[in-house]
């Protein structure tokens, strides 16, 4: 164990070494238990406050990071993008700093444009949790699928994971290349030709493997991680038709006949059922979808905690004035 | 203090332990990570041997529950808290090595709250630094040695579970960390 975790922000995995991420693994691990006791609260942020700043829709994150904050008795106060100033025209800059003038100990964004937490943390004395930004990183959900893997596998180094579907617009995906590569999996990638770029064999050192079929990847998988179809963001113009997509890309039974025997099955969520993901799947012996979100909770805590409560005095005891000598600049 | 008087020190603690909750039923004994863990479970060891039946034996991490935690440190470990059974109506003893401002002591009893209510909550400690250093009202029950300390001292309770040794020194606190 290294004698110093020092993290400011929570901006991507890419940032993070392997430390890092197996201390804030283990941190995860006792906060689990927290959420099983029967007053789920402990003191530990108490007088802190954590602003959720949701520029996009989301039920699952939105409300694991407010429930993270609760039960670390921190005061959580969330806005979204409908209610909000933005839809007044205010620039995310603008909201940002009347934000940190009401000096929150922790902001957590999600944003559509990828990016955007960084120009945030550069600004902030508050220290910034990347919620999701645009296709490029969603650290929390990599951390959360990491511990997810790791009580069920008891390790994650060595361990061949098979990500499928749409992996063009996941920030997901990318998260969870960078976390699983770092901590020794071997990675592989498949989906539709337009939605799995050739170049993701070179997004990391190790490199990935990227698949032409999706049988390919499955082959001995010990993980199979299944995308959401982002209609959202244009998917439908990637692929002729939802209905091909679900035949051809869809993963089904018959498919985790080709991975590992044991072989585990997660999706970040939320579920296109009969899309990229069959019934039988999701709600199979093998499916761990839930499991993901229990753990989501105890991620956030371990986050949360490290980055707005302990150590907080090396970061933020000077915010005020940090934040007077950048406007001067 | 060496490894044999800690051992009688125990001994005696376990039996005022028994003979103050009138035997052993309803008794939890729970250790204050680190130190107060071996310690319990070794005072729990001296009660079986003295009535026959071993007391459960918990454990409680306070970092949670600190009053001081932007000064722990830029990497705080949290190990996690075990309680064996419910805590509602049973007779708990808290068990550290070190009493001094008494601040853990009260972090661990609003822990302990937490999972339920006690009927009666006890501190067990190897050493007590003495009254004049408390800053909450907390004493203890039981206490293995007194042993009045001045600030600039430290004491360090060393246990074959952590350490290579087994003692009970007194320490100058190094000048540096004094000045603090």
């Amino acid at each position: 164990m290294s004698a110093n975790f020092r993290l400011k922000h929570l901006l991507g995995i890419r940032e993070l070494t392997v430390d890092q991420i197996t201390h804030l693994l283990d941190t995860a691990e006792t906060f689990r238990d927290v959420s099983k006791r029967e007053i789920k609260k402990v003191p530990a942020l108490r007088g802190r406050t954590v602003i959720n700043l949701f520029f996009e829709p989301s039920t699952r994150t939105r409300t694991s990071f407010e429930i993270a904050a609760k039960r670390l008795s921190a005061d959580a106060i969330n806005i979204s993008v409908s209610t909000s100033s933005v839809s007044k025209g205010e620039t995310l800059m603008d909201t940002a700093r009347n934000l940190e003038a009401m000096a929150p100990d922790c902001i957590v964004i999600r944003h559509s444009s990828a990016g955007a937490p960084y120009h945030l943390a550069r600004s902030c004395s508050a220290a910034i949790v990347n919620a999701g930004d645009g296709a490029h990183e969603h650290p929390t959900q990599a951390l959360l699928d990491a511990l997810t893997i790791r009580e069920h596998k008891g390790r994650i180094s060595g361990l061949k994971v098979a990500i499928i579907g749409d992996v063009l617009h996941s920030r997901v995906a990318r998260s969870n290349i960078h976390l699983l590569s770092k901590l020794g999996a071997s990675v592989s990638v498949a989906g539709p030709g337009t939605l799995v770029p050739p170049e993701f064999a070179e997004l990391i050192e190790q490199g990935v493997r990227v698949e032409r079929t999706i049988e390919d990847a499955l082959v001995d998988a010990d993980v199979v991680m299944i995308l959401r179809v982002q209609r959202e963001r244009q998917t439908d113009a990637f692929v002729p038709s939802m209905r091909e997509y679900a035949v051809h890309y869809g993963l089904h039974l018959r498919h985790l006949g080709l991975a590992a025997p044991d072989a585990i099955a997660m999706h970040p969520g939320p579920l296109n059922r009969g899309i990229e993901i069959a019934s039988e799947i999701a709600d199979g012996g093998r499916s761990l979808i839930l499991d993901q979100v229990t753990n989501g909770v105890a991620v956030r805590m371990a986050v949360l905690y490290l980055l707005a409560g302990a150590g907080k005095r090396q970061n933020g005891k000077n915010g005020a004035k940090e934040r007077k000598e950048r406007s001067r600049k | 203090m060496d490894s044999a008087r800690i051992n009688r020190a125990l001994a005696r603690l376990a039996s005022e332990i028994v003979e103050e909750n009138h035997g052993s039923d309803d008794l939890v004994l729970v250790g204050i990570r680190r130190r107060g863990v071996p310690l319990a479970q070794r005072i729990a060891d001296k009660i079986a041997d003295l009535e026959g039946k071993r007391p459960p034996v918990g454990i409680l991490d306070i970092t949670l529950y600190r009053d001081d935690l932007s000064t722990v440190g830029a990497k705080p470990v949290v190990s996690g808290t075990e309680l064996p059974g419910d805590v509602e109506g049973r007779n708990i003893v808290l068990v550290d090595d070190v009493l001094y401002t008494g601040r853990t002591v009260r972090a661990a009893i609003d822990q302990l709250i937490d999972f339920g209510r006690p009927r009666r909550v006890q501190l067990a400690v190897l050493i007590d630094r003495g009254n004049e250093h408390r800053e909450l009202p907390i004493q203890a029950d039981y206490i293995g040695k007194l042993v009045p300390t001045k600030k600039s001292e430290i004491i360090k309770v060393m246990m074959t579970d952590f350490d290579e040794d087994e003692g009970v020194v007194i320490v100058e606190r190094p000048a540096a960390e004094a000045a603090v």
